[in-house]
């Protein structure tokens, strides 16, 4: 108990925090802002699976994240039947052309001695497959997209319920973690930063344009979602007499009938959108806590301890028989599809797919200050990390409007230093983020909960 | 007749863009690999810190403007430049001696120092915002056309216009200035190549008296003035806004890589290939093959290899293949 006491009054400051928020804002506000922060916490797991574990720099955690939406979009919408007929014998021909380009190119890779001749050869393969797909595919795609283009446009995904693409985004973004891994793991560790974030671009760019999968920036809305509907919530019986009973306090000051028949309309309203976002938080404390769990095991299991040896010392973990790039493209593998499950989990929460919206700023930059801010290799630093920086992010515009009112108190409302300074306080984010990044990387340098590691 | 206007229409819409273009991601370029060769660390905070120059850039040209200064045809950006360099460098150094100089004596590994220059993409970039805004600056002013396509037309009597816009004349003039005045300076002055020294081996420089907190100082000085050259040559021919900025840093990281990173003509050259290639794949050729093929051989589609959304993947993909096949970059640089 008394080990892990640093770690219990972190937790409680920042639940209290976020109680504050509830008390003085709203509790909307302030669970959304806890909802959100649970979603960093898994993004912040992965990439501290990748980098206080194995010491492994990903900046692709943008890329992961939206690949995690778009299986989101193809797991839960409904198949567009009208598409398909339309296109979907193109498209599903293409696929199988690229599967026997892949195919190809690995049976020559085995096959033949690495020469020049073999080197051609491969060129000239993904080249005409290229020519060739594009040549199946361009009719279909056109056909496709010109279906009913206000509203779909696009093949459309399975019509599953929403939950399972928590998987099937984990699968994706490892998929294409397996790829850039066996590409990019070889290099030095800030060329691996700088190719895996200009390799997340690609994944963004392809997402925003092909228009036959995703939609693109006409955006996907509607998406299904695992919690009840708020409207729904508010016709329901049981619901009505939930809230009533809740706030009886309350509605028994109220004599006058009608009057008291608004109030609880009110409160019904406000209490639907809590219960939703109640859902939500009991969805996604569950995901953090399976994930916490197996991740604290695989920390202290023979396996957690070999990926430390390989960080700590590549050579020497190498000579004692490890695997290091087995081991490495396990781990990226890894930490990746958790992230990718964290993308899901964001489109089924916001309820829409916005390819436009995935910047490297937010989505991978901001992340990595919360691994950092967290404590890299301690799991319940990482989350602490997620949660931390968001409410931080959340909540700087008003700490910095607070600041500025009180530091320009002297100034008259309309001098235009204070005008200037109150209209661009929304970037006060970026320079708290910066300034705390700084402190902590100076001061600091091993995070708020730093890595321990016990023998058990 | 043809065969002069396809040339004219590819001059026009391909090599004039992308020559300027490229003389802009060959300065980031330059400054990424300098840092990266003598500092030791990748820059994550590049196309905040050009914004950064080019935001001072743009409020001496407004100064300069209410005052009733101008260059004449020239942009009053120009003038506006060596004022802006003044600040930028104090800023460098400033960054340099409390953030980065703490990390460079204790001998961080590289990633470290990388990290840190993420908190200072994120601090510059909140400066940036909080003096000038997010939003679209042009700073322009004087002749907008060195060449108009109209003019072309009528002088040479052909079907397609040339034109080129001033600022594309000025970029690429300025560029080549500067870049040969810093591989004069690298390669021929005392001070440049104990630089090379020191970014070849800290050790073996050191022993032999080159002073590090000098060549630090001075590799700043000059990164602060390609930067912001670089920013305001670009915010010149486009416009000014910060999210641009923070945006380029990608094509000038894949510049400095393709072309052997730490190595200065690489960076300079990558500049160009990542230009070319961007531009090359995107463009649509069908009115280019309209020229030069008998009308029974008409193309039906555009023509064109990549879509134009796919522009910045072009370069990614680019970087991708290189470090595949040749780490070092084309150029040799240091080794990954």
């Amino acid at each position: 108990m008394r080990k892990n006491l640093n770690v219990i009054t972190a937790y409680c400051i920042m639940m209290g925090l976020i109680i504050l928020v509830g008390i003085f804002q709203s509790w909307n506000i302030a669970l959304s802002i806890f909802n959100l922060c649970l979603i960093s916490a898994v993004m912040t797991m992965g990439a501290n699976i990748q980098w206080g574990y194995a010491g492994l720099i990903n900046f692709g955690i943008m890329g992961y994240t939206a690949l995690g939406g778009l299986a989101a979009v193809l797991i839960s919408v409904n198949p567009v039947q009208e598409a398909w007929s339309a296109g979907g014998l193109n498209i599903l021909l293409s696929f199988f052309l690229l599967i026997g380009i892949v195919l190809t190119i690995r049976y020559v890779l085995k096959n033949y001695e690495k020469s020049k001749i073999r080197t051609y050869i491969i060129s000239t393969i993904i080249i005409l497959g290229i020519v060739l797909i594009r040549f199946v595919s361009e009719p279909g795609i056109e056909a496709i997209e010109e279906v009913n283009p206000a509203k779909t446009g696009f093949l459309g995904g399975f019509g599953l319920p929403i939950i399972f693409s928590w998987i099937v985004g984990a699968l994706f973004a490892g998929g294409l973690a397996f790829i850039i891994g066996k590409v990019a793991l070889g290099l030095r560790a800030d060329y691996l930063a700088i190719a895996t974030l200009l390799i997340s671009e690609i994944v963004i760019a392809i997402i925003k344009h092909e228009d036959w999968l995703t939609r693109g920036v006409k955006n996907v809305i509607g998406l299904k979602r695992p919690a009840p509907y708020e409207v729904n919530l508010q016709q329901t019986d049981w619901f009505i007499n939930l809230v009533e009973k809740f706030n009886s306090g309350k509605l028994n000051l109220i004599t006058d009938f009608s009057e008291r028949q608004a109030a609880l309309n009110q409160f019904v309203i406000e209490g639907s959108s809590v219960f939703v976002k109640l859902c939500y938080s009991g969805l996604f404390l569950v995901v953090v806590i399976i994930l916490l769990i197996l991740t604290q095991k695989a920390l202290y299991s023979p396996w957690g301890r070999m990926m430390r040896a390989i960080r700590d010392n590549e050579e020497a973990a190498n000579a004692m028989g490890k695997n290091v790039v087995k081991q490495h493209l396990l781990i990226f593998v890894l930490g990746s599809a958790i992230v990718g499950i964290a993308g899901a989990m964001l489109v089924t929460q916001d309820g829409l797919f916005t390819p436009g919206s995935y910047r490297p700023m937010r989505y991978t930059f901001l992340i990595w200050v919360m691994v950092i801010v967290g404590g890299s290799g301690n799991n319940f630093g990482a989350i602490l990390g997620g949660f931390v920086v968001w409410f931080l992010w959340i909540e700087a515009a008003p700490i910095g409007l607070y600041l500025v009112n009180l530091t320009t108190a002297g100034l008259d409302d309309t001098h235009f230093l204070k005008i200037h300074l109150i209209e661009s306080v929304p970037y006060f984010r970026f320079l708290m983020m910066g300034i705390g990044l700084l402190l902590i990387m100076r001061y600091r340098p091993k995070g708020i909960l730093p890595e321990k590691i016990e023998i058990k | 007749m043809d065969f002069l206007n396809a040339i004219v229409l590819l001059l026009n819409y391909i090599f004039v863009p992308a020559l300027a273009y490229g003389s802009q991601l060959a300065l980031g370029a330059i400054f990424v690999t300098l840092i990266y060769g003598i500092l030791r660390f990748a820059n994550f905070a590049t196309g905040d810190m050009m914004s950064f120059g080019t935001m001072f850039t743009i409020l001496f040209t407004w100064y300069f403007q209410s005052v009733g200064i101008s260059l004449g045809i020239l942009p009053t950006a120009l003038l506006a430049i060596p004022f802006a360099i003044i600040f930028m460098v104090g800023y460098m150094l400033f960054i340099d001696q409390f953030v980065f100089k703490y990390y460079r004596v204790n001998k961080s590994p590289p990633v470290q120092l990388a990290m840190v220059s993420i908190g200072v993409m994120f601090i510059t970039q909140a400066v940036v915002r909080i003096i000038i805004g997010p939003s679209d600056r042009r700073f322009f002013d004087g002749e907008k056309f060195l060449i108009k396509a109209g003019e072309f037309k009528e002088i040479t009597g052909l079907n397609e216009g040339l034109a080129i816009k001033s600022t594309q004349v000025i970029t690429i003039f300025i560029t080549l200035i500067l870049v040969s005045t810093l591989f004069w300076f690298l390669n021929k002055t005392k001070t440049g190549k104990s630089m090379k020294a020191y970014s070849d081996n800290e050790d073996l420089a050191l022993l032999s008296g080159i002073d590090p907190k000098k060549i630090v100082m001075i590799t700043w000085i000059i990164a602060g003035i390609i930067a912001t050259i670089g920013g305001a040559l670009y915010g010149l021919d486009k416009s000014f806004k910060p999210f641009t900025y923070f945006n380029n840093m990608l094509p000038i990281f894949a510049a400095a890589i393709v072309g052997g990173i730490g190595n200065p003509f690489g960076a300079f050259l990558g500049g160009y290939v990542i230009a070319f290639s961007e531009i090359f794949l995107t463009y649509a050729y069908k009115k280019f093959f309209m020229y030069i093929l008998p009308e029974t051989m008409e193309p039906d589609g555009l023509v064109q290899l990549l879509s134009t959304d796919y522009k910045f993947a072009v370069s990614f993909s680019i970087l991708v293949i290189v470090l595949l096949y040749r780490p070092s970059g084309i150029f040799k640089g240091k080794i990954l």
